[in-house]
Parts: C-alpha cells; structure tokens; sequence
C-alpha cells in the first residue's frame, strides 16, 4: 500500500471532525483538496522537483493527530523561557498545530494588526481571510500543499494594514509536544499590505523525544512598497520529518527578506516560491543548514520574474558533517518582459566527511533579452591550507576547523537585519558546531 | 635552541632532504641561501610540522625537546614561528578573532590565563605599531584582499604577538617594495633580543642590508654544503653559485 492510503481513509472517516474544529473559511477548500491530493499522491523520486527527498517512505508511519483539538496540558513558561537577549518581540506560542491563546504578548500591536489564531482570525474576518487563504498555496500542483489543506485547522496568522509599521518583531514558537509519535499540520497566513511593514521570526522546537511529521504551508502576501522580513529557524531532533511549502506574492517596489536556517534537525525539505509580480519589487533568499549524523536537509526554490525591473538574491550554505545529505535545486524564471531583472543565485557547501552528501541544481531559464543573471554552486572541503597556517599560530586543529566552519556559515548569519537575533545566531552556530546542541533542548535561541 | 641532525624527508615519497645538520644558539641569526629547488621551504616546513612532508630519518631538539613528536600548534607554543612565504587568505574569520584564539591557546598551554578582551586589545595596538600595520586591516579577515606587501608585515605583526624563540622567515623579502622592506626587517629587528633566535631564508643580499645574520649557510640539494660568516652572503650576491657548485666537483 502506497503511504498516501493511510491519509485518504483518515480524511474520508474524519473528514466531519476536522470540519467542526475550524473556520469556514478553511473548511472550503478542502473537498478540493482532498480531490487533487487522491489524483496526485505523493511524488516519487522520479518527480524532479522532488528527487533528493523520499516523500512516500517519509509519510508512510503511522502518527496520531489531534483533530479533536483535545488541550494537551503544558505550561508553556514552564517547558522553557524564550527570550532572544535584548531582542524584546510579540511572542506567541504555537503548540503542534494549536494556537495557544494562554500565551500572548503583554505590550499591545498598532491599531488594526492582527496577530494570533488563523482559525479566529478568519472567523472574524471571513472576507479579508478567504481574499488569500489558499490562493497563493495552489492545491492541484504539490501533494503536501494538497494534504496540509485537507487536514489544517488553525494555524498563525499576521495580517497588518495598509501605512502601518510594526516596530517590534512579531515572534511565534512552534512546540511540538507529544507523548505518542505525532503528526500536525500548521497552516500560516501572511498579508502585509501597501506601504506596510512588519518582521516575522518563526523557531520550530521538539520537546518530546517521540517522532513527529510536520506539515506547514505558509502564505505570504506582501502588498505595494511594502516591507517583510521573515527569520525561520529549525531546532529540532533526529526523528523530526518537516515538510515546509512557503509561498509568497510581492507587488511593486516591495521588499522581502527570507531567511531558513536549519540548525538541528531530522528530515527537512522546505520549498520555497516566490513571485515578483510588480515593478522594482526585491527579494533576498538565505538559508544556513548545518547537517550531521543521518541527518537530511532538501531546499527548493523557486522565482517567478514577471515584470521588470525585480531583483533577486539567493545564499544558501551548507555544512555537511558524518552521514549527512544537503539538497538544493534552485530555478529561476525570467519571463518575457521582465526586463532589467537582476538575478543572483548562489550555493556553497561543505562536506566534512566522504559520507556526507550534497546535491546541488540551479536552473536559469530566461525570456527577456535586457537581464542581468548568475549562479554559481560549490562543493568542497575546509581550505587545508588555512587549517595549517592557523595550527602553525598555535590554534588547535579542532578549533581552526571550528573558526573556518563559522566563517562559512556567517556569511548568511550577517544577512540578519536584527541585531539582536543576529548575535544570538552566531553564538547558536557556535554551540552547534562544538557539539553542545546536540538534541534539541527546548527553545535553544532562549538557553 | 634548534639542533638539527641529519635530516631526511620526503614529499609524495620524494627526498628532498638528504641529511641536514644544522645548530642555531640563543640569540643567533641565521641565513639560509641556495638556488631554487635546494629545500630551502622544504626545511622551514619540515620545522613546523606541516602534514604533506614526511620525515624518514634524523632528529630535531629544540630547546631539550623531541621538536619532530609535536604537533604544529605545540611547536608553536614551544615558541616556534614561521613567517609563510605565501601567508594564507582566510574570508570569513577576523584578524582579532584570529589572533585572539592564537594567542590565548598559547597562554593556556603555559598555565595562564587567557587576556581579557581589554588587554587583548591593548596588545594588538601595540604591537601593530611595530610594523605599522593600518588599524583598518587589523579588523578585516585574514589577509583578505591584502597586498603583498600588507601580508609581509601582517607576518611579523603576528610575529610581534606571539613572541616566539625561534623565528623562520622564508622569503620575507619576497614581493616587497623598499619601502616595505625596510619596514618589515626594521619589524624583525625591533623584536629581536639576546634570548630569541632567527633563520632567515632568502635568495637576496638586500634583507641582510637590514636583518645582519652571524652565519650564512648554503643549501644545496638538500644538504648544507657551505657555512660561514656574513661574508659568504656578499659573496653569493657578486659570484651566484657556480663557484660552489664547482667546489663540489660539478661543472
């Protein structure tokens, strides 16, 4: 039996279930959903766009799921304290797929922003939620985005007016929490609108050292000359498989920084999309992974140029250590039109060991003659040669290799726009390459 | 302090070394010349460990100790510096950083403790005065982006804050304008006492203008065959090494 059967008995015995614990909203898409994901199943590894990561064997483990939205009781501020020093944000808690509205920031948002629920939110504004819930996330093309569509009941949701510039960052924790091998699927709602500017931090922790399967579909929409910065951080463990579908829309002039940053994790494939569908809109793509053990780390993305005059920036690094396998297929699009566009995609990685693993694919395809495009991909070692320059200054071998590594990965680190968070990442990076993060502690950006 | 005795070694299973003898006493400066290809790098490597090159007979004492049983970073420690022929760009790690972990990686292996970020601070303007080094390249990475020049004395910069008992310096005066070698050997000079000792690798008179070695050598075809006074260096500088090959029964 392919892994996907398991899935379409759950939804066609639970379907009236998840219903009664949503919002209406979210409920309508589903039928859809639930139709295309019986026609697409999950890709084999013969679908491109999903060759380095086994889809079917990563779903095919049986897991609970709370449809029932029965309370797990956790006090939260006692699980751990998140507090990134000096880098005072709007926390909220996400436990698995719940909103957990125990948990709210003491200092109030501007007028008009919306933070919290996705379920809430789109019960109270139905209209302004359904204008976007699920048309950026096109159910009909990927098995994931179908699934998480069929099964999501709430989720996180920031929504920020027209002219409205949110200071302090909105931070949400994602907890998984679990006593019995655990499936949740999140759902994430994003509408920053003209002239609107906000930043989203995301860290996901696994506190229970069952296995969990993470689905998450995030839907940004980033409205005329607006700004967004959106920090997501993977701090999980070994038995963690997250399946991350993150898709966003600039308008013109808007401004977008992405940043994934993989510091401990099990098996991880994020894909990212973006369209550029105005004039001078600008996006920045980072993402970090530092691998070891058999651990496994896919990115994709995706840029849709469609008019001129849009720039895009891609870093992604990787560090590959033990048994470990990296991913990274990045595709351009430059559309008939898009003239002026500047393109810039980069992927360095290290592999520590002969074992580890890294596969790396861009892929430029361009219509428009005016562009101004480039790529370029590494795989290699720590430069032997600076390893013993900096012995023969007396730095052990481990700790020379320990400063090249951080210097690799701070590259994308320094990309950080709060400085806070930023200090906070190099010490993170640090503790992670010496070991000392070994499993995931709780909130390890608190500790 | 460095007592070397008949020293073999190969790199990729090829000798180039064929039996060095060679004695440097505290406070001695010493000069190592020869054609190309003699194993003059290869000597200055073999010294401070590096892994590609193996040795396959003899032994080294440095100061009472086993030098070949250290690894590199202990016979740096033990006080042993090499200034590279072609100093190593390192993006992405800071010059501070950089010195900072040498330098208190050497105090803990003399018992100490390590510098306080304020002393370590003051240390580095200190010593960057020595060769002059701009402020503005002390706080960027390793030797990236630096001039030829700016590398040579960011050697002896390193040098300054190490303070070592031994130095090696292979082709210092290579790359370098006047202006700058004035300043690197006047470096050299500054740190030099009546306790440290110094092998000065070069093809070239004109260092030894600035850096006065007691004992010239000549390296050829990994043995020293000639050793004497400052003399011997002038002599090279007018005649080159025919004569000396000559000496040796070769034409």
């Amino acid at each position: 039996m392919k892994a996907e059967q398991q899935y379409i008995d759950l939804y066609r015995q639970c379907e009236g279930m998840i219903a009664a614990h949503s919002s209406e909203v979210m409920n309508t898409p589903r039928a859809q959903a639930f139709a295309d994901f019986q026609r697409l199943g999950f890709p084999n590894r013969k679908v491109e766009k999903y060759k380095y990561t086994d889809v079917d064997e990563l779903f095919a483990p049986d897991y609970g799921l709370n449809l029932n939205r029965l309370d797990i009781p956790v006090d939260t501020s006692e699980v751990f304290k998140c507090d990134v020093p000096n880098l005072s944000t709007s926390l909220y808690v996400m436990l698995n797929d719940c909103f957990d509205a125990h948990e709210q920031p003491k200092a109030s948002l501007p007028e008009g922003v919306w933070a919290g629920s996705l379920k809430e939110f789109s019960t109270l504004r139905p209209e302004l939620a359904a204008r976007h819930y699920g048309r950026l996330a096109d159910t009909s093309k990927d098995a994931v985005t179908a699934l998480n569509t069929m099964l999501a009941q709430d989720g996180f949701v920031l929504y920020v007016p027209k002219g409205i510039v949110v200071e302090r960052p909105i931070q949400v924790i994602n907890l998984l929490r679990s006593s019995v091998d655990f499936m949740l699927n999140r759902r994430v709602l994003v509408i920053v609108e003209d002239g609107a500017q906000a930043r989203l931090l995301a860290c996901d922790h696994a506190i229970d050292r069952v296995k969990f399967l993470v689905t998450q579909v995030i839907e940004v929409f980033v409205g005329e000359n607006a700004t967004f910065d959106f920090y997501e951080l993977e701090e999980t463990h070994n038995n963690t498989v997250r399946f991350s579908n993150l898709y966003v829309h600039q308008k013109a002039g808007s401004n977008v920084l992405l940043n994934g940053m993989t510091l401990h994790n099990g098996q991880t494939r994020n894909t990212t999309e973006v369209v550029l569908d105005g004039r001078g809109a600008e996006i920045k793509m980072l993402g970090m992974a530092i691998g070891d053990k058999q651990q496994h780390v896919d990115n994709n993305t995706f840029i849709d140029h469609r008019t001129s005059d849009c720039t895009s920036t891609e870093l992604y690094k990787y560090v590959l250590d033990d048994s470990a396998v990296g991913a990274f297929a990045g595709k351009v699009l430059v559309r008939e039109g898009a003239q002026h566009t500047s393109s810039q995609q980069t992927n360095r990685n290290l592999c520590l060991t002969r074992e580890a693993r890294m596969y790396t694919q861009p892929q430029l395809e361009i219509y428009a003659d005016d562009v101004k495009c480039g790529h370029g991909a590494t795989v290699g070692q720590l430069d032997e040669n600076a390893l013993f320059y900096m012995r023969q200054r007396g730095i052990s071998e481990k700790e020379a290799r320990l400063l090249l590594m951080f210097a690799f990965v701070n590259e994308v680190v320094d990309e950080i726009r709060l400085d806070a968070l930023r200090d906070r990442l190099h010490l993170l990076v640090e503790k992670r390459f010496r070991g000392e993060l070994n499993k995931c502690q709780g909130c390890a950006i608190c500790k | 302090m460095l007592e070397i005795k008949d020293l073999h070694a190969t790199i990729n299973g090829k000798e180039i070394l064929k039996g060095i003898n060679l004695t440097v006493k505290t406070g001695e400066v010493h000069a190592i010349m020869g054609p190309n290809g003699s194993g003059k790098s290869t000597l200055s490597n073999v010294l401070v460990g590096h892994p590609a090159y193996e040795v396959t007979k003899g032994s080294v004492t440095f100061n009472g100790k086993d030098l070949l049983a250290l690894s590199p970073e202990d016979r740096s420690h033990e006080g042993l510096f090499l200034s590279f022929q072609y100093p190593v760009e390192i993006p992405g790690v800071s010059m501070v950083n950089f010195m900072r972990t040498a330098v208190n990686e050497k105090r803990k292996y003399l018992g100490l403790e390590p510098l306080s970020a304020s002393e370590f601070l003051k240390l580095m303007r200190e010593k960057r005065a020595v060769v002059e080094l701009d402020n503005k390249l002390a706080n960027r990475s390793v030797n990236e982006g630096f001039s030829g020049g700016e590398k040579k004395r960011n050697e002896i910069f390193q040098m300054a804050m190490l303070e070592p008992k031994l130095s090696i310096l292979d082709e210092t005066d290579s790359g370098l304008d006047i202006d700058a070698l004035r300043i690197v050997a006047e470096g050299v000079n500054k740190l030099k006492t009546p306790e440290t000792s110094c092998i000065v690798i070069t093809h070239y008179q004109r260092l030894l203008d600035y850096i006065k070695p007691d004992i010239v050598h000549v390296l050829y075809k990994g043995r020293i065959v000639k050793t004497a006074g400052p003399e011997l260096a002038l002599e090279l500088e007018e005649r080159g090494y025919d004569w000396i090959k000559a000496e040796l029964g070769e034409q």
